[in-house]
């Protein structure tokens, strides 16, 4: 970082550029370990039941939603993607 | 708003599966990405909305390739970059520009400010309450003297005098860290 000479001026203008994100976005974020934790657990449980793997194909918003996970595109998409790959 | 753990210390609880920890560091994180997506980048809200949620996703996923971890700083500020380039790209596909076009506008000044404001946000979290909130909410979160008052119990008539005391006090913050930093010959 470059040497500076903090004025009263300059650190009110740099304190106005960190505004806070949408509470939701950060919310999102954070319980990104949790939200792994359940679509590995989804995954692994449609590895092992064939009926399972077919209705949570067939409905994918669904299966989410009986989960208690809101089923947002990015979501549905790395749910996709994994049983795609598996 | 402290900031107990360095951010190296923060890495290592992440890694070890600290789900407490990975929320602090979004937290301490989510306004930095923000600001260089909107502010920098000038992103549209949902093409920032995007490119936040997939920085933090990757930082997730690749915490483990990040080699020297006091470097996760620089390393966010890295992939959000990235991550921000590849949205202008996506959306200038109709019309094609070279990648010195897309980081042209000031970019770099805009993103050193950052930088800067992070190293603020940073100070303003060890200067304690009443002034790291205070500021805060006036500075960051626009909000008006009478909403402040209101939500901090404090005379609107007063919230004026304490802004500046409490801007003198990060100033002295910021100054010693310089002077600290300049004698041990920087971080």
């Amino acid at each position: 970082m470059s040497a500076h000479s903090w004025n009263e001026e300059r650190l009110a203008e740099l304190l106005a550029l960190l505004k806070p994100p949408p509470q939701g976005w950060v919310e999102a974020a954070a319980q990104l370990p949790a939200l792994r934790a359940m679509l590995e657990d989804l995954v692994a449980r449609a590895e092992r039941d064939a009926e399972f793997r077919a209705a949570l194909v067939a409905d994918l918003e669904a299966a989410l939603a009986r989960e208690g996970v809101e089923p947002t595109r990015r979501v549905l998409d790395e749910l996709r993607a994994r049983l795609e790959t598996d | 708003m402290t900031q107990a753990l360095t951010d190296a210390q923060l890495v290592a609880r992440c890694r070890a599966g600290d789900e407490a920890a990975w929320r602090e560091l979004v937290e301490r994180f989510s306004r930095y990405v923000y600001a260089i997506s909107v502010q920098g980048f000038r992103l549209p809200e949902h093409d920032a909305e995007d490119v936040f949620q997939e920085v933090f996703t990757r930082a997730y996923t690749h915490l483990d390739r990040l080699r020297d971890d006091t470097a996760l700083r620089p390393w966010i500020a890295q992939l959000t970059r990235n991550l921000c380039l590849d949205r202008l790209r996506d959306s200038s596909r109709m019309q094609p520009a070279s990648d010195e076009e897309l980081e042209s506008g000031g970019i770099d000044e805009a993103l050193a400010a950052i930088d800067d404001a992070l190293t603020v946000h940073e100070e303003l979290a060890q200067l304690g309450e009443p002034c790291a909130e205070l500021l805060d909410r006036f500075f960051a979160r626009d909000e008006s003297y009478k909403t402040i008052g209101e939500e901090l119990d404090l005379p609107p008539g007063t919230i004026a005098s304490r802004l500046s005391r409490c801007l003198a006090k990060l100033r002295q913050r910021l100054e010693g860290r310089n002077t600290a930093s300049n004698t041990s010959g920087g971080r």
